[in-house]
């Protein structure tokens, strides 16, 4: 099994709006970008899984090919800085993608 | 769920995290007298947090024709904008900018400095302006200094309102007028031309308020007749100045330059280098669509982008477009007061407790809200169990998994500052002796780290105003000319 530590550059989250954030995943090597792309490894149903939302909560996954990255991107549950907010920046929302196991073909 | 058609191969040649650190740190590129040429310096990434002098000697040396500064976000939250103040500090602010003004002032180098004051509301471009006025005095220096407000008033947005030229970006609450008289600063970010008009107008030195980021950067080169799609881009990039690039600083100075169809970034720093990855990397940084990116007027399209390392640590980008919108939409930001905060931090060690905190807590509030003042409430209680899910709330996958200690902050937000006193209080001596089922440490629950235990965090604010506004680019944005004497 293999996880994104493993082959990611990047793995990170940050607010987009005081409304919303977004989670960057970027990879090292163009290959195994293009495996996940091509498989659509990355989808709703994983963030929901990962997350414990519903797969509608989930606004956008973008594949973006210049940086070989996957922008995944979710509402915050407080605005930003509100009462009962958890994370102002938001920069501490990744470390779920961290604990996915997958596995990558051969 | 999207997924974007590639326009055109994109060339990534070179791999991240290459760093040539024998390489001279910036030599001046040189590029052919006959190709019309923009370089920026841009200094640091957020005005105050400060650059190494000796980077920002090498990017003067390459002759820039701008030097341009963002000072601003909305990162810090709805306080900065809230409160009128700012969230970088003042000597900071003062050191940089007496670097900046001498820098160009002396050597005929516009400077332009978007976002003043962190949140670029009245209160924060006025505060900038006294530094400025200050240091200008201080350093004998005699300028042409624009000032160009972004303060909305309050009966715009109504207007707008009424007439349907407004509208809610994602997750922003619905808005209504006592939202609207309860901002306390509404804020639009200015595209280019009203920088553009303080510059046609001669100012050698433009403070603006709140600034789309890249517009800072963007607005001279456009006017001379550079690329507003690369321009842009490039302002998007040297916003942040050597975030861009491999490492990362916030706090160090890069240097952009535009030509005809393509814009080059220049590391002005021998510990750092651009690659075609870290460039790539940066344009997804805060985005939600990294792909096209809106702004005021119009949209940023990267899908034709590329990436391409030239050597010595620099990277041209090219095939950035700008399309203009049918319709001129400005982005504005407002904030409202909703109360007061106290705050408690304890810990707690005792595995029973540990074992039972979440039901615990739950009675804890059901005590103090019987104790609390009639008309008061317990609905801003919030209780941020670190070791347990404190930064992610539901989104914990991890919530029961058992610890060895939690740190607890009692945040008590309440209509007025007794009113939060009370609450944090009550809630902290409540816990403090809760006698919860197998207690068998009956001394105290809590291990507080300071006396006095509970603290005053001030006001509390909430993001309520994120919306477009159709408006015509220059009307919200007053420009002032003022001739600073030395």
């Amino acid at each position: 099994m293999t996880r994104l530590s493993d082959i990611a550059r990047v793995v990170r989250s940050k607010n987009t709006s005081p409304f919303t954030y977004a989670l960057d995943i970027m990879f090292r090597d163009a290959a195994d970008y293009r495996t996940f792309k091509e498989r659509d490894m990355v989808d709703a149903a994983l963030i929901s899984r990962l997350y414990g939302l519903d797969e509608s909560e989930v606004l956008d996954i973008i594949y973006f090919d210049p940086a070989l990255a996957i922008k995944i991107c979710l509402p915050r549950e407080v605005s930003s800085g509100a009462p009962g907010d958890r994370d102002v920046y938001g920069a501490q929302q990744h470390a779920p993608l961290l604990l996915w196991e997958f596995e990558l073909p051969a | 769920m999207r997924n974007l058609p590639e326009k055109q191969p994109v060339t990534i040649s070179v791999l991240p995290f290459e760093v040539n650190s024998a390489r001279p740190p910036c030599a001046p590129r040189r590029v052919a007298d006959s190709v019309a040429r923009f370089a920026i310096l841009s200094p640091t990434a957020i005005l105050g947090y400060g650059f190494p002098e000796d980077s920002f000697a090498r990017g003067l040396a390459c002759n820039p024709d701008l030097i341009a500064v963002d000072a601003g976000s909305t990162d810090p939250g709805p306080y900065y904008l809230g409160s009128g103040k700012s969230f970088t500090d003042a000597r900071a602010v003062r050191r940089d900018l007496a670097l900046l003004l001498q820098a160009a002032v002396g050597r005929g180098i516009p400077l332009v400095i978007g976002s003043a004051g962190g949140a670029g509301a009245g209160p924060h471009l006025e505060w900038t302006v006294a530094i400025v006025r200050e240091l200008a005095r201080e350093l004998r220096l005699a300028f042409r200094l624009g000032i160009v407000r972004a303060d909305v008033p309050a009966a715009t947005v109504l207007e707008g309102l009424r007439n349907g030229r407004l509208s809610a970006l994602s997750g922003a609450p619905p808005l209504d007028a006592d939202t609207v008289a309860a901002s306390g600063h509404i804020v639009a970010q200015m595209g280019v031309e009203p920088i553009q008009e303080a510059l046609s107008l001669g100012c050698d030195v433009v403070v603006a308020g709140r600034a789309y980021d890249p517009a800072v950067f963007a607005a001279l080169p456009m006017m001379r007749g550079f690329d507003p799609g690369l321009a842009l881009h490039l302002g998007k990039i040297l916003e942040c100045a050597a975030i861009a690039a491999s490492p990362g600083s916030g706090s160090d100075c890069a240097l952009g330059i535009l030509e005809a169809d393509r814009f080059i970034l220049q590391p002005l720093s021998g510990e750092r280098v651009f690659t075609p990855t870290s460039v790539a990397a940066h344009t997804l940084y805060e985005k939600s669509n990294p792909c096209v990116l809106p702004g005021p007027g119009g949209d940023l399209d990267l899908r034709a982008v590329r990436f391409d390392a030239l050597g010595e640590g620099c990277v041209a980008v090219s095939g950035s477009r700008f399309t203009p919108s049918p319709r001129y939409c400005l982005k504005l930001e407002g904030a409202r007061r909703v109360g007061y905060r106290s705050v408690a931090i304890a810990g707690v060690r005792d595995p029973v407790m540990i074992e039972g905190i979440e039901s615990i807590l739950q009675q804890v509030r059901e005590r103090v809200r019987a104790l609390l003042p009639p008309g008061e409430s317990d609905q801003g209680l919030c209780f941020h169990v670190y070791g347990r899910d404190a930064v992610m709330g539901e989104r914990e996958p991890l919530r029961r998994q058992p610890a060895h200690e939690l740190g607890i902050v009692i945040d008590a937000v309440a209509a007025s500052v007794a009113a939060a006193d009370t609450l944090c209080s009550l809630t902290r001596s409540t816990l403090l002796h809760f006698g919860y089922p197998g207690r068998i440490a009956t001394a105290g629950n809590l291990a507080f780290p300071f006396s006095p235990s509970d603290l005053r965090a001030g006001e509390v604010y909430e993001f309520c105003i994120y919306h477009l506004l159709e408006a015509d680019p220059l009307g919200l944005f007053p420009v002032e000319v003022h001739e600073v004497r030395a």
